[in-house]
């Protein structure tokens, strides 16, 4: 954990005094809505279809088990008794009175959260790998950085007006789980001899045009992070549009200038400033490392008696193959909570079940939870010896559906039911997918899968890198569905293509199982993925079978 | 549903104003008497283009109970407003998904 300075919790109780003072303007008509609309969007206030919305950031996905019960605490008071994390590594609350935010706020910023960035076009919450500080594949904690980015893009007075949003992202494991070549700039750590930098990727991103990220530098020394940033950043704020909102994100500007030309530019304005104030040296990195705590983990053998007992049965076998992942400390696991259970919507938690995650990471995970970009949970720190009664209580909560990585562990964002932007729904195709393919035995067998929807182009639910990409279409007033296939959002970004026509509402679900019966008929074995057989078969097939009974 | 908020002003039929309410966000519809109500049986029933922008009009005029006022085409029946689309019945209904402790 990461533990805030003074500096950053006045800030907050300030910033908050602030907005107090401005929905009180706002309500006595001293703002118009025109003066009061910016600013609550810069505290991350949305109008959706029936109320106001807050997203609250979790800086790089990392949340304390006390932080979690302010969330679970808002959601009580302040809210409808729950809460839906995103694929932004935040949450959101649906149903917050405008009068009452300032006090919600109040409670947020007391633990030390905030919706500060989480809107505008500003730099928004840098995201990273919810395993960091934890697998064993990474080089290093990549939060560190992330951190470091933050304090730099937090209020930086040159990028609080950018031509648009923009979104960084950082991992410094081998797979990507954060995916970064779907973000503004995303950033891999990776060493070079004894010197460990960064691959700076520009330029990816979802929405209505799709574009994943180019590598524009292999290797970064890490001491010229924010020189290298500021950059990037300086070239998008002279060079990106402004004049038309589809065009302004940098993705936009790198296709149009190019890879080559683009990346002249940021090493021809880095040339002028890497030596300069930004440069960063180890008591910089230091002085932030000290802020973060680390658990003190015990030293354990791996594999316990006790759990090797428990993995006879097989309920708990099922979950542990597919939550359970290594941990660098022998004797230690990362649990992925799954926030899908069969039939509801993907993302959400009740007051209820974030009290009682915050009581099982106290008890069993050091008391640290992260915040997944699939709208899962994870915690990191697990003792093996402790996986059976965490399962247990898991389970009791309804939080130990065994399909983490799997068919029914679906990407939604809200859509038509929350969202005002939306075409069509996602949560409750979501749900009738999830119940369509809820038999265990069948979903193992079907192994890896993501199906990512969309209710709209905007790409919220990140359509574009699922295996299989569903994206609401609206034809005559009714909802319609586009499906892709052969998305990938990890180190092999890739995005998915069209299959054909958009089908109706009545006809997505059984066209997506046709889709997957497809799949187990052609497969060349069970250890073939779906994502390897529609890469080796092509759409095809597919194509064929998915529209067959129309 | 496309957004209303993108789509020009171009009348279908009947229609009526709709937006949130300030405070809490709540929906509300515009009445004849240039009042807000949550419920949509309550709204004003325009028929013609020159009515719907003068119910708008009055709905923009000082944003202060209401904000983001459009006119949504609703269908009408024994004389009252109903939701005419799906977009419109959610907003009226709430989400077609149960959530929180209900889901
Ligand atoms: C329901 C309220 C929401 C509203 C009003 C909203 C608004 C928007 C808008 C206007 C865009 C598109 C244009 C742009 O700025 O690039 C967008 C894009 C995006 N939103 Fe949302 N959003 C909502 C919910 C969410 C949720 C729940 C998530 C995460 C699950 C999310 C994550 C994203 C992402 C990742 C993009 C960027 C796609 C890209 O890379 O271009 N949004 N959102
Ligand atoms: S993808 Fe569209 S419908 Fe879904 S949350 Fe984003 S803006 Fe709303």
């Amino acid at each position: 954990m990461y533990v805030y300075d003074e500096f950053d919790r006045t800030f907050l109780s300030e910033r908050v005094a602030d907005f107090r003072d401005q929905v009180a303007r706002r309500l006595s008509g001293e703002l118009n809505e025109e003066e009061f609309k910016p600013l609550r969007l810069m505290n991350g206030v949305y109008l959706q279809l029936h109320a106001y919305m807050l997203r609250v950031c979790i800086p790089y996905g990392t949340l304390s088990s006390h932080q979690m019960r302010a969330l679970a605490s808002v959601a009580r008071r302040y809210d409808r008794g729950y809460g839906h994390f995103t694929t932004r590594q935040n949450i959101q609350f649906n149903w917050i009175k405008l009068a009452e935010l300032p006090d919600a706020m109040d409670e947020l910023a007391a633990a030390g959260i905030h919706g500060i960035q989480t809107s505008g076009n500003c730099i928004r919450n840098t995201t990273t790998d919810p395993w960091a500080g934890a697998t064993p594949e990474e080089i290093e904690d990549p939060r560190l950085y992330a951190e470091v980015i933050r304090q730099w893009s937090t209020l930086h007075p040159e990028f609080t007006y950018l031509p648009r949003k923009f979104k960084i992202a950082i991992t410094a494991a081998k797979h990507d789980r954060a995916a970064i070549r779907v973000h503004d700039i995303g950033l891999r750590l990776h060493r070079r001899g004894a010197e460990t930098g960064f691959e700076v990727i520009v330029g990816g991103g979802l929405g209505r045009t799709p574009f994943v990220g180019k590598t524009i530098r292999d290797f970064l020394p890490k001491q010229h992070l924010l020189s290298y940033l500021e950059a990037i950043l300086r070239v998008y704020n002279s060079g990106g549009r402004r004049d038309n909102i589809y065009k302004a994100r940098i993705k936009i500007q790198v296709h149009e200038v190019g890879t080559e030309e683009f990346a002249r530019r940021v090493e021809e304005e880095w040339a002028q400033i890497r030596d300069g104030a930004l440069l960063l040296d180890e008591a910089a990195f230091d002085q932030i490392r000290d802020r973060f705590v680390t658990p003190a983990f015990e030293p354990l053998d791996d594999a316990p008696d006790a759990l090797a007992e428990a993995l006879k049965n097989p309920d708990f076998a099922r979950w542990h193959a597919n939550s359970v992942g290594p941990h660098k400390v022998a004797g230690h696991a990362i649990v992925t909570v799954s926030l899908k259970p069969v039939g509801k919507p993907p993302g959400d938690a009740t007051a209820e079940q974030m009290d009682g995650i915050a009581d099982l990471a106290d008890a069993f995970a050091y008391g640290e939870i992260r915040v997944a970009h699939e709208q899962n949970l994870t915690l990191p720190h697990v003792r093996q010896k402790d996986l059976p009664e965490l399962w247990r209580r898991l389970d009791a909560l309804g939080l130990a559906t065994p399909n983490v990585g799997l068919i029914s562990d679906i990407i939604a964002c809200p859509g038509l039911d929350y969202c005002s932007l939306a075409n069509a729904r996602s949560i409750p195709l979501a749900q009738r997918l999830t119940e369509r393919f809820a038999d265990p035995d069948r979903i193992a067998d079907i192994g890896r899968m993501h199906i990512n929807i969309s209710g709209c182009i905007n790409a919220c639910g990140h359509h574009h890198v699922g295996h299989i990409g569903i994206l609401g279409v609206e034809k005559k007033e009714q909802e319609f569905y586009q499906v892709t296939l052969g998305g990938k959002g990890n180190h092999k970004t890739k995005l998915g293509e069209l299959i054909g026509p958009a089908v109706s509402e009545d006809e997505v679900v059984d066209v997506v199982e046709r889709i997957v019966d497809t799949y187990l008929d052609l497969r060349a074995g069970p250890s073939e993925t779906f994502i390897a057989a529609v890469q080796r078969l092509g759409l095809e097939p597919f194509k064929e079978r998915a529209y067959a009974a129309r | 549903m496309t957004s209303p908020l993108q789509q020009k002003l171009k009348i279908t039929g009947p229609t009526a104003i709709t937006a949130n309410r300030l405070a809490d966000g709540v929906v509300v519809w515009l009445t004849p008497q240039r009042t807000w109500s949550e419920a949509i049986a309550d709204a004003a029933i325009a028929t013609t283009s020159d009515e719907v922008h003068a119910l708008l009009a009055s709905a923009q005029a000082d944003e202060l109970e209401a904000v983001g006022a459009y006119p949504a085409r609703v269908a009408v029946e024994d004389g009252k407003a109903r939701p005419a689309n799906l977009r419109e019945r959610i907003r009226v209904d709430g989400p077609t998904v149960a959530f929180g402790s209900a889901a």
